[in-house]
């Protein structure tokens, strides 16, 4: 399976944020966006999932089950700059919703991992036992790793990660760190915008740098 | 599908949710015609489908802009846009579960109402009958104003002109058939079925166009 980005080009009202991005990324392998506040990061992997129409260039997703046409962000979990989680509904609720909300990935192989239980996916980011309390009584780290377990309950081969460690405490990035890395070696795909270095290995960087529209790529 | 149903059903009645506010509303404003009007029963019976009809519309307005705002604003519309279920139908599960926690409590509350107005039975179930077959129409029509309005930061009253004068026909039937049960020579039927047809139109028509304002709402 590969997510293939080719020319991407976005434009935020009338100034063009970055132009001509093209990566492929393959099962196993993490890119990691760095650059200055508003260097268009967020712009990019908003692109990538589909939820802002590029100006020019286009997201493609293949893998051997995948159905041609299939829009590229069907296979992706998207953890933006909110939780996407309700305030009055419970944490269980919450993610019991995105669970059956989302389900699991279709178009890959046959043998693609299932998405964690509820209680399951609370422990692995570290906050098993408080599933019954309502979301908005949790503190803005706990919010961030709870949003961060709505990525465990289903699966999706491509996780977009924007700002993911943003209000925790190194506890918790290294168990954000720990979960990427997992889900690498399970043969999945991430792509972070991150100002801390996630500390995942080989992962590979682009260096976002703004207005200019000029890229620098290092690999 | 059925989760996000529930979901929605849940956060309608929980803390915040429109729907206690909208029957308080539509009590409010059919329980001041009688201060304002005067004690003329005469006049009350007569007038009364009318005002139950213009206090429901009214209330239907009220909470009409909530219905795509609240899952803009946690993120959870981006997630929603993301998936591959056909946008029209998820647009239209949501469309059921706001009516059923917003149009339903007041066809609910109207024949309560209707004993304010000093109407008979015959015209409290007509009126009840047709605010049945009507509200899900002004459901429908208010999802695509409430689509269009998404993004900006007050809506709100927007929502509500956007939607109004598409409203209006629901009401002239919705009300002409109410009376049409009292008054002999009017024939109940006729305009009945037309708001029928109304409310079926806008049912294919309401959420195709709120699917498409959602995918060209860019951000």
């Amino acid at each position: 399976m590969r997510l293939t980005a080719e020319n991407l080009s976005a434009r935020r009202g009338e100034d063009l944020i970055f132009k001509d991005i093209s990566f492929r990324l393959d099962g196993g392998e993490c890119l990691v966006l760095t650059g200055k506040n508003g260097s268009g990061k967020s712009t990019l992997l908003r692109t990538v999932a589909g939820l802002l129409r590029p100006e020019t260039g286009r997201v493609t997703w293949t893998s051997d089950g995948a159905q041609a046409g299939m829009r590229a962000a069907e296979a992706c979990h998207y953890l933006g700059h909110r939780n996407a989680m309700k305030a009055e509904l419970s944490v269980s609720e919450n993610l019991s919703f995105w669970r059956e909300f989302l389900g699991n990935f279709s178009g890959g192989p046959t043998s693609e991992p299932k998405g964690v239980s509820i209680g399951e996916a609370a422990e692995q980011v570290g906050l098993g036992g408080i599933t019954h309390l309502p979301f908005g009584y949790l503190s803005a780290g706990q919010q961030r790793r709870m949003a961060f377990a709505k990525l465990l309950v289903s699966w999706r081969p491509v996780w977009i990660l924007d700002e993911p460690t943003a209000a925790l405490d190194v506890s918790a990035e290294e168990v954000f760190t720990g979960l990427i890395t997992n889900h690498l070696a399970a043969g999945g795909i991430a792509l972070a915008a991150t100002h801390q270095p996630l500390g995942v290995e080989n992962a590979r960087e682009l260096r976002m740098t703004g207005f200019e529209g000029v890229m620098e790529e290092m690999w | 599908m059925t989760a996000l149903l529930l979901r929605d059903l849940k956060l309608s009645v929980r803390a915040g949710g429109g729907a206690l506010i909208g029957v308080l509303f539509f009590m409010t404003v059919v329980a001041v015609i009688p201060f304002g009007v005067g004690p003329d029963l005469n006049l009350l019976s007569r007038i009364g489908p009318a005002i139950v009809w213009i206090g429901a519309l009214l209330s239907a307005l009220l909470g009409l802009d909530r219905m795509f705002q609240t899952d803009r604003e946690d993120g959870s519309l981006d997630l929603i846009l993301m998936q591959e279920h056909p946008l029209v139908l998820t647009v239209l599960i949501k469309c059921l579960a706001h009516w059923l926690g917003n149009g339903l409590p007041l066809v609910i509350a109207s024949p309560l109402l209707g004993l304010f107005m000093n109407m008979s039975e015959v015209a409290i179930g007509a009126t009840m009958l047709t605010l049945l077959v009507g509200t899900p129409a002004l459901t429908f029509i208010g999802a695509v104003g409430a689509a269009v309005a998404v993004a900006l930061p007050r809506g709100g009253l927007l929502v509500s002109i956007l939607v109004l004068p598409l409203a209006i026909p629901v009401l002239i039937f919705g009300v002409s058939a109410s009376y049409a049960a009292v008054e002999d020579p009017a024939p109940f039927m006729p305009p009945f079925l037309i708001l029928v047809a109304i409310t079926m139109f806008f049912a294919v028509i309401g959420p195709i166009g709120a699917a498409l304002a959602l995918r060209n709402t860019a951000d």
